[in-house]
Protein backbone atom coordinates (compact mmCIF):
# COMPACT_ATOMS: atom_id res chain seq x y z
CA UNK A 1 0.00 0.00 0.00
CA UNK A 2 1.21 3.30 -0.82
CA UNK A 3 0.33 6.60 -0.12
CA UNK A 4 1.63 10.38 -1.17
CA UNK A 5 1.28 13.47 -0.20
CA UNK A 6 -0.46 15.39 -2.50
CA UNK A 7 -0.12 18.66 -1.16
CA UNK A 8 1.46 19.78 1.91
CA UNK A 9 -0.21 22.18 3.90
CA UNK A 10 2.74 23.44 5.97
CA UNK A 11 3.51 27.04 4.90
CA UNK A 12 7.04 28.18 3.22
CA UNK A 13 9.31 25.10 2.83
CA UNK A 14 12.60 25.73 2.74
CA UNK A 15 13.59 23.48 -0.20
CA UNK A 16 14.99 20.60 1.52
CA UNK A 17 14.76 17.76 3.27
CA UNK A 18 12.31 16.14 1.61
CA UNK A 19 12.17 12.69 2.83
CA UNK A 20 10.79 9.82 0.27
CA UNK A 21 10.38 6.52 1.57
CA UNK A 22 9.01 3.51 -1.00
CA UNK A 23 8.20 0.43 -0.13
CA UNK A 24 10.40 -0.39 2.77
CA UNK A 25 10.43 -3.31 4.39
CA UNK A 26 12.60 -4.14 7.29
CA UNK A 27 12.43 -7.92 8.69
CA UNK A 28 14.20 -8.19 12.23
CA UNK A 29 15.64 -11.66 12.74
CA UNK A 30 15.55 -12.00 17.00
CA UNK A 31 16.82 -15.41 18.44
CA UNK A 32 16.00 -17.50 15.00
CA UNK A 33 12.14 -16.41 13.85
CA UNK A 34 11.78 -13.46 11.44
CA UNK A 35 9.76 -10.61 12.45
CA UNK A 36 8.01 -8.33 9.86
CA UNK A 37 8.53 -4.87 11.46
CA UNK A 38 7.78 -2.88 8.20
CA UNK A 39 6.23 -4.52 5.36
CA UNK A 40 6.19 -2.50 2.06
CA UNK A 41 5.76 1.08 3.82
CA UNK A 42 5.93 3.97 1.79
CA UNK A 43 5.60 7.66 2.72
CA UNK A 44 6.23 10.57 0.95
CA UNK A 45 7.33 13.74 3.13
CA UNK A 46 7.94 17.18 1.75
CA UNK A 47 10.55 19.75 2.64
CA UNK A 48 9.35 21.61 5.74
CA UNK A 49 6.72 19.35 6.41
CA UNK A 50 5.32 18.53 9.97
CA UNK A 51 4.94 14.86 9.61
CA UNK A 52 3.59 13.48 12.79
CA UNK A 53 3.70 9.75 12.95
CA UNK A 54 1.07 8.10 15.22
CA UNK A 55 0.48 4.39 15.36
CA UNK A 56 0.11 1.17 18.43
CA UNK A 57 2.86 0.56 20.81
CA UNK A 58 5.49 -1.68 19.29
CA UNK A 59 4.20 -0.46 15.52
CA UNK A 60 7.62 -0.13 13.69
CA UNK A 61 7.33 3.46 13.77
CA UNK A 62 10.96 3.58 15.23
CA UNK A 63 12.12 1.04 13.13
CA UNK A 64 11.28 3.63 10.18
CA UNK A 65 13.10 6.64 12.50
CA UNK A 66 16.34 4.15 12.99
CA UNK A 67 16.25 3.38 9.14
CA UNK A 68 16.12 7.09 8.09
CA UNK A 69 18.60 8.12 11.06
CA UNK A 70 20.87 5.01 9.75
CA UNK A 71 20.91 2.95 13.37
CA UNK A 72 19.38 -0.06 11.32
CA UNK A 73 19.27 -1.33 8.25
CA UNK A 74 16.29 -2.12 5.65
CA UNK A 75 15.67 -5.39 4.30
CA UNK A 76 13.80 -4.02 1.43
CA UNK A 77 12.78 -0.39 -0.68
CA UNK A 78 14.85 2.81 -0.47
CA UNK A 79 14.37 5.88 1.40
CA UNK A 80 16.07 8.82 -0.24
CA UNK A 81 16.89 12.38 1.07
CA UNK A 82 16.19 15.22 -1.25
CA UNK A 83 17.02 12.97 -4.00
CA UNK A 84 19.85 10.89 -2.63
CA UNK A 85 19.46 7.59 -1.36
CA UNK A 86 20.06 7.34 2.01
CA UNK A 87 19.56 3.73 2.03
CA UNK A 88 18.53 1.27 -0.58
CA UNK A 89 19.50 -1.55 -2.99
CA UNK A 90 22.87 -2.12 -2.35
CA UNK A 91 23.20 -0.08 0.56
CA UNK A 92 21.17 -1.09 3.03
CA UNK A 93 22.55 1.04 6.01
CA UNK A 94 22.20 4.79 5.92
CA UNK A 95 25.20 6.58 7.09
CA UNK A 96 24.70 8.88 10.18
CA UNK A 97 25.05 12.80 9.36
CA UNK A 98 24.24 15.19 10.99
CA UNK A 99 21.64 16.48 8.41
CA UNK A 100 19.18 14.24 9.99
CA UNK A 101 19.45 14.85 13.93
CA UNK A 102 17.53 13.04 16.22
CA UNK A 103 16.23 13.69 19.29
CA UNK A 104 15.49 10.53 21.25
CA UNK A 105 12.60 9.04 23.99
CA UNK A 106 14.76 9.08 27.20
CA UNK A 107 16.83 12.33 26.35
CA UNK A 108 20.80 11.63 24.81
CA UNK A 109 22.56 14.99 26.11
CA UNK A 110 25.58 13.46 27.28
CA UNK A 111 25.46 13.87 31.20
CA UNK A 112 29.35 14.57 31.29
CA UNK A 113 29.12 17.49 29.07
CA UNK A 114 27.46 21.13 30.12
CA UNK A 115 24.32 21.85 27.87
CA UNK A 116 27.01 24.60 26.11
CA UNK A 117 29.12 21.38 26.00
CA UNK A 118 26.81 19.54 24.56
CA UNK A 119 25.24 22.71 22.19
CA UNK A 120 28.96 23.30 20.77
CA UNK A 121 29.68 19.67 20.17
CA UNK A 122 28.43 18.96 16.32
CA UNK A 123 30.06 21.68 14.50
CA UNK A 124 33.16 21.05 16.67
CA UNK A 125 33.46 17.09 15.74
CA UNK A 126 32.40 17.97 11.76
CA UNK A 127 35.37 20.07 11.92
CA UNK A 128 33.16 23.16 10.73
CA UNK A 129 33.80 25.62 13.81
CA UNK A 130 36.44 25.88 16.27
CA UNK A 131 36.34 25.23 20.34
CA UNK A 132 35.47 29.20 21.02
CA UNK A 133 33.33 30.01 17.97
CA UNK A 134 31.15 26.65 18.49
CA UNK A 135 30.97 27.59 22.12
CA UNK A 136 29.35 31.07 21.52
CA UNK A 137 27.05 30.05 19.06
CA UNK A 138 25.89 27.41 21.46
CA UNK A 139 25.43 30.28 24.33
CA UNK A 140 23.65 32.54 21.82
CA UNK A 141 21.17 29.40 20.63
CA UNK A 142 20.61 28.37 24.19
CA UNK A 143 19.90 31.90 25.27
CA UNK A 144 17.50 32.04 22.30
CA UNK A 145 15.91 28.99 23.36
CA UNK A 146 15.68 30.81 26.90
CA UNK A 147 18.29 28.57 28.43
CA UNK A 148 21.11 30.77 29.23
CA UNK A 149 21.17 30.79 32.81
CA UNK A 150 21.49 27.12 32.46
CA UNK A 151 24.05 27.10 29.38
CA UNK A 152 27.08 25.85 32.64
CA UNK A 153 24.45 22.58 34.09
CA UNK A 154 24.99 19.48 33.54
CA UNK A 155 21.75 17.64 31.97
CA UNK A 156 21.35 16.04 35.29
CA UNK A 157 21.19 19.11 37.16
CA UNK A 158 18.21 20.65 35.21
CA UNK A 159 14.78 19.43 34.27
CA UNK A 160 13.76 17.26 31.83
CA UNK A 161 12.07 20.31 30.10
CA UNK A 162 14.33 22.31 29.78
CA UNK A 163 16.88 19.02 29.03
CA UNK A 164 14.95 18.27 25.78
CA UNK A 165 14.46 22.05 24.61
CA UNK A 166 18.73 22.03 24.66
CA UNK A 167 18.42 18.77 22.85
CA UNK A 168 16.46 20.20 20.48
CA UNK A 169 18.60 23.33 19.99
CA UNK A 170 21.82 20.67 20.22
CA UNK A 171 20.34 19.40 17.06
CA UNK A 172 19.63 23.13 15.47
CA UNK A 173 22.83 24.51 15.83
CA UNK A 174 23.96 21.63 13.17
CA UNK A 175 21.01 22.97 10.89
CA UNK A 176 19.77 19.93 9.83
CA UNK A 177 17.66 18.71 6.44
CA UNK A 178 15.07 16.83 9.15
CA UNK A 179 14.83 16.40 12.88
CA UNK A 180 13.89 13.40 14.07
CA UNK A 181 11.87 13.15 16.89
CA UNK A 182 11.31 9.86 19.16
CA UNK A 183 8.35 10.76 21.49
CA UNK A 184 10.31 13.17 22.95
CA UNK A 185 7.77 14.56 25.68
CA UNK A 186 6.58 11.32 26.15
CA UNK A 187 7.35 10.57 30.29
CA UNK A 188 6.40 15.00 30.97
CA UNK A 189 3.23 15.83 32.88
CA UNK A 190 0.72 18.09 31.24
CA UNK A 191 2.05 21.50 31.66
CA UNK A 192 5.47 20.90 30.90
CA UNK A 193 4.58 19.06 27.38
CA UNK A 194 2.24 22.27 26.35
CA UNK A 195 5.35 24.10 26.89
CA UNK A 196 7.19 22.35 24.49
CA UNK A 197 4.82 22.31 22.04
CA UNK A 198 4.93 25.39 22.04
CA UNK A 199 8.84 25.94 21.77
CA UNK A 200 8.71 23.25 19.11
CA UNK A 201 6.28 25.27 17.10
CA UNK A 202 8.69 28.39 17.61
CA UNK A 203 11.31 26.84 16.50
CA UNK A 204 9.90 25.54 13.49
CA UNK A 205 7.92 28.78 12.39
CA UNK A 206 11.93 29.95 12.51
CA UNK A 207 13.60 27.25 10.83
CA UNK A 208 10.99 25.63 8.57
CA UNK A 209 13.04 22.27 9.11
CA UNK A 210 11.65 19.37 8.00
CA UNK A 211 10.31 17.19 11.46
CA UNK A 212 9.42 13.59 11.42
CA UNK A 213 7.54 13.01 14.86
CA UNK A 214 6.56 10.02 16.44
CA UNK A 215 4.44 10.26 19.31
CA UNK A 216 1.32 8.26 21.12
CA UNK A 217 -0.70 11.36 21.80
CA UNK A 218 -2.88 12.54 19.69
CA UNK A 219 -3.61 15.61 20.76
CA UNK A 220 0.14 16.29 19.88
CA UNK A 221 0.05 15.26 16.94
CA UNK A 222 -3.01 17.31 15.51
CA UNK A 223 -1.80 20.53 17.41
CA UNK A 224 1.69 20.06 16.23
CA UNK A 225 1.76 18.80 12.87
CA UNK A 226 0.83 19.10 8.80
CA UNK A 227 -0.14 15.85 8.13
CA UNK A 228 -1.04 13.11 10.97
CA UNK A 229 0.14 9.55 9.48
CA UNK A 230 -1.91 6.65 11.32
CA UNK A 231 0.44 3.18 11.21
CA UNK A 232 -1.52 0.02 10.88
CA UNK A 233 -0.10 -2.64 13.82
CA UNK A 234 2.71 -5.02 13.07
CA UNK A 235 4.49 -5.28 10.78
CA UNK A 236 3.37 -1.41 10.06
CA UNK A 237 2.00 0.36 6.93
CA UNK A 238 0.46 3.73 6.61
CA UNK A 239 -3.31 3.02 7.35
CA UNK A 240 -4.40 6.61 7.32
CA UNK A 241 -3.12 10.18 6.40
CA UNK A 242 -5.09 12.70 8.37
CA UNK A 243 -3.96 16.67 6.80
CA UNK A 244 -4.27 19.39 9.04
CA UNK A 245 -5.45 22.22 7.41
CA UNK A 246 -5.29 24.48 10.30
CA UNK A 247 -2.93 27.35 9.73
CA UNK A 248 0.08 28.66 11.74
CA UNK A 249 1.12 30.02 13.93
CA UNK A 250 -1.02 27.95 15.91
CA UNK A 251 -1.87 28.75 19.95
CA UNK A 252 -3.22 27.22 22.58
CA UNK A 253 -6.67 28.39 22.23
CA UNK A 254 -6.62 25.78 19.06
CA UNK A 255 -6.95 22.99 21.42
CA UNK A 256 -10.92 24.02 21.97
CA UNK A 257 -11.67 24.66 18.78
CA UNK A 258 -14.54 22.29 17.00
CA UNK A 259 -12.17 21.91 13.66
CA UNK A 260 -9.64 20.75 16.44
CA UNK A 261 -11.99 17.82 18.21
CA UNK A 262 -12.80 16.76 15.14
CA UNK A 263 -9.46 16.12 13.06
CA UNK A 264 -8.50 14.27 17.12
CA UNK A 265 -11.56 12.02 16.49
CA UNK A 266 -10.84 11.02 12.86
CA UNK A 267 -7.35 9.62 14.26
CA UNK A 268 -9.03 8.12 16.87
CA UNK A 269 -10.84 6.14 15.35
CA UNK A 270 -8.25 4.91 13.40
CA UNK A 271 -5.67 4.72 15.61
CA UNK A 272 -8.13 2.64 18.14
CA UNK A 273 -8.72 0.13 15.76
CA UNK A 274 -5.59 -0.91 15.10
CA UNK A 275 -4.41 -0.75 19.04
CA UNK A 276 -7.41 -3.19 19.63
CA UNK A 277 -5.74 -5.42 17.17
CA UNK A 278 -2.46 -4.80 18.52
CA UNK A 279 -3.77 -5.67 22.25
CA UNK A 280 -5.60 -8.70 21.02
CA UNK A 281 -2.30 -9.96 19.04
CA UNK A 282 -0.67 -9.29 22.75
CA UNK A 283 3.07 -8.96 20.67
CA UNK A 284 5.72 -7.74 22.72
CA UNK A 285 7.04 -4.34 21.75
CA UNK A 286 9.80 -3.51 19.87
CA UNK A 287 12.38 -1.71 20.80
CA UNK B 1 10.47 31.23 30.58
CA UNK B 2 12.21 32.20 33.87
CA UNK B 3 15.77 31.30 34.67
CA UNK B 4 16.04 32.93 38.30
CA UNK B 5 15.87 29.57 40.11
CA UNK B 6 18.82 28.12 38.62
CA UNK B 7 21.05 31.08 37.20
CA UNK B 8 24.48 31.59 39.15
CA UNK B 9 27.25 29.33 38.50
CA UNK B 10 27.67 26.57 41.17
CA UNK B 11 30.69 26.54 43.55
CA UNK B 12 33.55 24.51 42.43
CA UNK B 13 36.79 23.41 43.16
CA UNK B 14 37.92 24.16 47.22
CA UNK B 15 34.78 26.35 46.97
CA UNK B 16 32.46 23.48 46.32
CA UNK B 17 34.73 21.14 49.11
CA UNK B 18 34.17 23.38 51.79
CA UNK B 19 30.16 23.67 50.48
CA UNK B 20 29.97 19.99 50.67
CA UNK B 21 32.11 19.37 53.99
CA UNK B 22 29.77 22.19 55.66
CA UNK B 23 27.11 20.36 54.53
CA UNK B 24 28.28 17.01 55.57
CA UNK B 25 28.41 18.61 59.33
CA UNK B 26 25.30 19.29 59.08
CA UNK B 27 23.99 15.30 59.10
CA UNK B 28 24.41 12.99 61.44
CA UNK B 29 27.03 11.21 59.37
CA UNK B 30 30.16 12.45 61.07
CA UNK B 31 28.97 12.01 64.33
CA UNK B 32 27.60 8.49 64.00
CA UNK B 33 31.07 7.70 62.49
CA UNK B 34 32.27 8.76 65.48
CA UNK B 35 30.11 6.64 67.56
CA UNK B 36 30.95 3.90 65.92
CA UNK B 37 34.35 4.06 66.26
CA UNK B 38 33.93 4.78 69.63
CA UNK B 39 31.88 1.63 70.59
CA UNK B 40 34.53 -0.63 68.85
CA UNK B 41 37.45 0.69 70.69
CA UNK B 42 35.11 0.07 74.10
CA UNK B 43 34.40 -3.14 73.03
CA UNK B 44 37.73 -3.83 72.00
CA UNK B 45 39.05 -2.03 75.75
CA UNK B 46 36.57 -4.24 77.46
CA UNK B 47 37.37 -7.19 76.38
CA UNK B 48 40.73 -7.33 75.83
CA UNK B 49 41.98 -5.38 78.76
CA UNK B 50 39.02 -5.06 81.57
CA UNK B 51 37.38 -8.39 81.46
CA UNK B 52 40.17 -10.33 80.19
CA UNK B 53 37.59 -12.51 78.11
CA UNK B 54 39.50 -15.10 76.28
CA UNK B 55 40.44 -15.51 73.06
CA UNK B 56 40.86 -11.54 73.35
CA UNK B 57 43.03 -11.14 76.49
CA UNK B 58 46.15 -13.00 74.29
CA UNK B 59 45.98 -10.00 71.81
CA UNK B 60 47.68 -6.46 73.05
CA UNK B 61 44.30 -4.50 74.46
CA UNK B 62 43.75 -0.60 72.81
CA UNK B 63 45.55 1.33 75.88
CA UNK B 64 49.03 -1.05 75.41
CA UNK B 65 49.00 -0.40 71.40
CA UNK B 66 48.30 3.04 71.93
CA UNK B 67 50.58 3.77 74.93
CA UNK B 68 53.13 1.71 72.80
CA UNK B 69 52.59 3.64 69.91
CA UNK B 70 52.82 7.08 71.29
CA UNK B 71 55.78 6.11 73.29
CA UNK B 72 58.69 7.95 72.88
CA UNK B 73 60.99 5.20 74.00
CA UNK B 74 58.78 2.19 72.76
CA UNK B 75 59.54 -1.28 74.86
CA UNK B 76 59.23 -3.32 71.23
CA UNK B 77 61.51 -1.13 69.22
CA UNK B 78 59.00 0.56 67.18
CA UNK B 79 56.65 3.10 67.47
CA UNK B 80 55.68 6.73 65.77
CA UNK B 81 58.90 8.17 67.27
CA UNK B 82 60.88 5.31 65.42
CA UNK B 83 62.50 5.57 61.96
CA UNK B 84 61.79 2.25 61.22
CA UNK B 85 58.52 2.41 61.59
CA UNK B 86 58.00 5.07 58.89
CA UNK B 87 60.37 3.50 56.35
CA UNK B 88 57.63 0.46 56.34
CA UNK B 89 55.12 2.67 55.45
CA UNK B 90 57.14 4.32 52.98
CA UNK B 91 58.37 1.03 51.26
CA UNK B 92 54.76 -0.54 50.98
CA UNK B 93 53.12 2.51 49.59
CA UNK B 94 55.49 3.42 46.96
CA UNK B 95 55.33 -0.14 45.91
CA UNK B 96 51.45 0.23 46.01
CA UNK B 97 51.91 3.34 44.36
CA UNK B 98 53.95 1.70 41.34
CA UNK B 99 51.47 -1.45 41.52
CA UNK B 100 48.17 0.84 41.05
CA UNK B 101 50.12 3.01 38.38
CA UNK B 102 51.38 0.40 36.15
CA UNK B 103 47.71 -1.71 36.49
CA UNK B 104 45.84 1.50 36.09
CA UNK B 105 47.59 2.37 33.17
CA UNK B 106 47.52 -0.44 31.13
CA UNK B 107 44.21 -2.14 33.01
CA UNK B 108 41.93 1.11 31.82
CA UNK B 109 43.58 0.97 27.97
CA UNK B 110 42.47 -2.74 27.90
CA UNK B 111 39.38 -2.65 29.04
CA UNK B 112 38.16 0.50 26.76
CA UNK B 113 39.19 -1.38 24.01
CA UNK B 114 37.78 -4.34 24.94
CA UNK B 115 34.35 -2.90 26.11
CA UNK B 116 34.16 -0.94 22.60
CA UNK B 117 35.55 -3.20 19.88
CA UNK B 118 33.86 -6.59 19.32
CA UNK B 119 36.59 -8.05 17.72
CA UNK B 120 39.75 -6.97 20.67
CA UNK B 121 37.09 -8.69 23.07
CA UNK B 122 37.02 -11.23 21.47
CA UNK B 123 40.82 -12.16 21.28
CA UNK B 124 41.77 -10.94 24.64
CA UNK B 125 38.46 -11.85 27.10
CA UNK B 126 39.11 -15.77 27.11
CA UNK B 127 42.92 -15.04 28.06
CA UNK B 128 41.98 -12.74 30.90
CA UNK B 129 39.06 -14.93 32.33
CA UNK B 130 41.90 -17.71 31.93
CA UNK B 131 44.25 -16.01 34.31
CA UNK B 132 41.68 -14.07 36.71
CA UNK B 133 40.77 -16.89 38.76
CA UNK B 134 43.93 -17.80 39.59
CA UNK B 135 44.27 -16.37 43.35
CA UNK B 136 47.31 -14.32 43.79
CA UNK B 137 48.70 -16.27 46.74
CA UNK B 138 49.06 -18.99 43.28
CA UNK B 139 51.24 -16.35 41.52
CA UNK B 140 54.13 -16.17 44.04
CA UNK B 141 56.36 -19.43 43.33
CA UNK B 142 56.38 -18.03 39.78
CA UNK B 143 56.70 -14.17 40.50
CA UNK B 144 59.82 -15.09 42.59
CA UNK B 145 61.23 -17.27 39.72
CA UNK B 146 61.21 -14.67 37.56
CA UNK B 147 62.12 -12.11 39.55
CA UNK B 148 65.21 -11.29 42.01
CA UNK B 149 65.47 -9.70 45.03
CA UNK B 150 62.47 -8.14 47.20
CA UNK B 151 61.09 -5.25 45.43
CA UNK B 152 60.25 -6.53 41.97
CA UNK B 153 58.22 -9.55 42.43
CA UNK B 154 55.92 -7.95 45.45
CA UNK B 155 55.27 -4.85 42.90
CA UNK B 156 54.43 -7.57 40.09
CA UNK B 157 52.27 -9.79 42.29
CA UNK B 158 50.11 -6.06 43.32
CA UNK B 159 50.22 -5.01 40.38
CA UNK B 160 48.84 -8.51 38.87
CA UNK B 161 45.83 -8.48 40.90
CA UNK B 162 44.34 -4.68 40.34
CA UNK B 163 45.27 -4.40 37.10
CA UNK B 164 42.25 -7.79 36.24
CA UNK B 165 40.07 -5.66 38.37
CA UNK B 166 40.79 -2.55 36.71
CA UNK B 167 40.78 -4.08 33.01
CA UNK B 168 37.23 -6.03 33.82
CA UNK B 169 35.81 -3.32 35.47
CA UNK B 170 36.80 -1.01 32.71
CA UNK B 171 34.92 -3.21 30.08
CA UNK B 172 31.94 -3.05 31.97
CA UNK B 173 31.67 0.25 32.08
CA UNK B 174 31.89 0.66 28.81
CA UNK B 175 29.42 -2.16 27.82
CA UNK B 176 27.24 -0.38 30.49
CA UNK B 177 26.66 2.90 28.43
CA UNK B 178 23.56 3.84 27.00
CA UNK B 179 23.18 2.75 23.88
CA UNK B 180 21.40 6.21 22.94
CA UNK B 181 24.98 8.36 23.75
CA UNK B 182 26.57 6.42 20.85
CA UNK B 183 23.50 7.02 18.48
CA UNK B 184 23.85 10.29 19.55
CA UNK B 185 27.37 11.13 18.92
CA UNK B 186 26.12 9.51 15.32
CA UNK B 187 23.97 11.62 14.32
CA UNK B 188 25.75 14.74 15.40
CA UNK B 189 28.68 13.89 12.99
CA UNK B 190 31.18 12.30 15.06
CA UNK B 191 33.91 10.16 13.66
CA UNK B 192 35.44 6.96 15.71
CA UNK B 193 38.03 8.69 17.85
CA UNK B 194 35.06 11.27 18.28
CA UNK B 195 33.11 8.93 20.01
CA UNK B 196 35.60 7.27 21.78
CA UNK B 197 36.90 10.37 23.74
CA UNK B 198 33.51 11.97 24.02
CA UNK B 199 31.43 8.75 25.01
CA UNK B 200 33.41 5.68 25.82
CA UNK B 201 35.86 7.42 28.16
CA UNK B 202 33.77 9.56 29.80
CA UNK B 203 30.90 7.10 29.86
CA UNK B 204 33.22 4.75 31.73
CA UNK B 205 34.64 6.76 34.15
CA UNK B 206 31.94 5.77 37.12
CA UNK B 207 32.64 1.76 36.72
CA UNK B 208 36.15 2.94 36.29
CA UNK B 209 36.41 4.54 39.49
CA UNK B 210 34.54 1.68 41.09
CA UNK B 211 36.87 -0.58 39.94
CA UNK B 212 40.27 1.35 40.79
CA UNK B 213 38.69 1.74 44.55
CA UNK B 214 38.54 -2.14 44.65
CA UNK B 215 41.58 -2.75 42.30
CA UNK B 216 43.64 -0.38 45.45
CA UNK B 217 41.77 -2.70 47.56
CA UNK B 218 43.34 -5.57 46.63
CA UNK B 219 47.00 -4.52 45.54
CA UNK B 220 47.04 -3.71 49.56
CA UNK B 221 45.64 -7.19 49.87
CA UNK B 222 48.73 -8.84 47.50
CA UNK B 223 51.36 -6.49 48.55
CA UNK B 224 50.59 -7.16 52.15
CA UNK B 225 50.73 -11.19 51.37
CA UNK B 226 53.76 -10.81 49.47
CA UNK B 227 55.29 -8.78 51.91
CA UNK B 228 54.60 -11.47 54.79
CA UNK B 229 56.10 -14.72 52.29
CA UNK B 230 59.05 -12.65 50.59
CA UNK B 231 60.06 -9.04 52.06
CA UNK B 232 62.75 -7.25 53.82
CA UNK B 233 60.69 -4.17 54.48
CA UNK B 234 56.93 -3.09 54.23
CA UNK B 235 54.26 -2.92 56.50
CA UNK B 236 53.38 -6.78 55.29
CA UNK B 237 56.91 -7.69 56.92
CA UNK B 238 56.65 -5.65 59.88
CA UNK B 239 53.71 -7.82 60.55
CA UNK B 240 55.37 -11.28 59.98
CA UNK B 241 58.19 -10.38 61.18
CA UNK B 242 57.43 -9.20 64.74
CA UNK B 243 54.67 -11.84 65.10
CA UNK B 244 57.89 -14.16 64.63
CA UNK B 245 59.99 -12.72 67.77
CA UNK B 246 56.06 -12.28 69.42
CA UNK B 247 56.34 -8.81 69.52
CA UNK B 248 52.67 -8.58 69.43
CA UNK B 249 51.85 -4.63 70.10
CA UNK B 250 53.95 -4.12 67.51
CA UNK B 251 52.15 -6.62 64.72
CA UNK B 252 48.94 -4.94 66.17
CA UNK B 253 50.22 -1.81 65.36
CA UNK B 254 51.31 -2.29 61.78
CA UNK B 255 47.79 -3.61 61.48
CA UNK B 256 46.28 -0.92 62.47
CA UNK B 257 48.69 1.23 60.26
CA UNK B 258 47.73 -0.49 57.42
CA UNK B 259 44.30 0.37 58.13
CA UNK B 260 44.60 3.66 58.24
CA UNK B 261 46.78 3.83 54.79
CA UNK B 262 44.47 1.58 53.01
CA UNK B 263 41.67 4.05 54.01
CA UNK B 264 43.81 7.37 53.24
CA UNK B 265 44.26 5.19 49.34
CA UNK B 266 40.75 4.44 48.61
CA UNK B 267 39.59 8.12 49.50
CA UNK B 268 42.47 9.36 47.51
CA UNK B 269 40.60 7.48 44.19
CA UNK B 270 37.52 8.36 45.44
CA UNK B 271 38.30 12.08 45.87
CA UNK B 272 40.22 11.80 42.27
CA UNK B 273 36.70 9.91 40.80
CA UNK B 274 34.80 12.66 42.19
CA UNK B 275 36.97 15.66 40.92
CA UNK B 276 36.91 13.92 37.35
CA UNK B 277 33.04 13.52 37.41
CA UNK B 278 31.88 16.64 38.43
CA UNK B 279 28.73 16.05 36.50
CA UNK B 280 28.20 13.18 38.59
CA UNK B 281 28.58 14.71 41.75
CA UNK B 282 26.46 17.55 40.85
CA UNK B 283 23.37 15.62 39.64
CA UNK B 284 23.49 13.60 42.48
CA UNK B 285 23.86 16.71 44.85
CA UNK B 286 20.12 17.48 42.89
CA UNK B 287 18.91 14.49 43.92
CA UNK B 288 19.12 13.45 40.01
CA UNK B 289 20.96 10.69 38.36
Amino acid sequence: MSATAAAVTGNGASGKGAISIRNVTKIYDPGGADVLALDDCSLEIASGEVCMIVGPSGCGKTTLLNAIAGFHSITEGQIDLDGEMLCGPGKELATQGADRVVVFQNGALFPWKTLAENVAYGPIVQGIMNKAEARDKAEALLAEAGLGGVADKYPGEVSSGMARRAEIVRALINDPKVLLLDEPYRAMDALTKSIMHESLLEVYDRTKVTIFFITHDLEEAIFLGDRVVVMTTRPARTKKIVDVKIDRPRDYRLLSSEEFRILVQETKEAVHEEAVKAFEAGERELA
Amino acid sequence: MSNQSVSGRPPSGLHYFLHKSRKALKTPMPYLAFIGIGIWLLSYFLLNEYWRVSPFYKVPGPVEVVTEWLNKDPIWGTSLFTQDYYINIWVSCRRIFIAFAIATGLGVPLGLFMGWSKKFKDYTFPILETLRPIPILAWVPLAIVMFAGFETPIIYLATLASFFVTALNTMLGVESIDESYFRAAGCLGSKKHHVFLNVVVPGALPFIFTGLQISIGVAWFSLVAAEMISGDFGLGYMIMDSFMVNKYTTMVMAMLTLGFVGWITSAMVRAAGNRMMQWRERALGQGGV
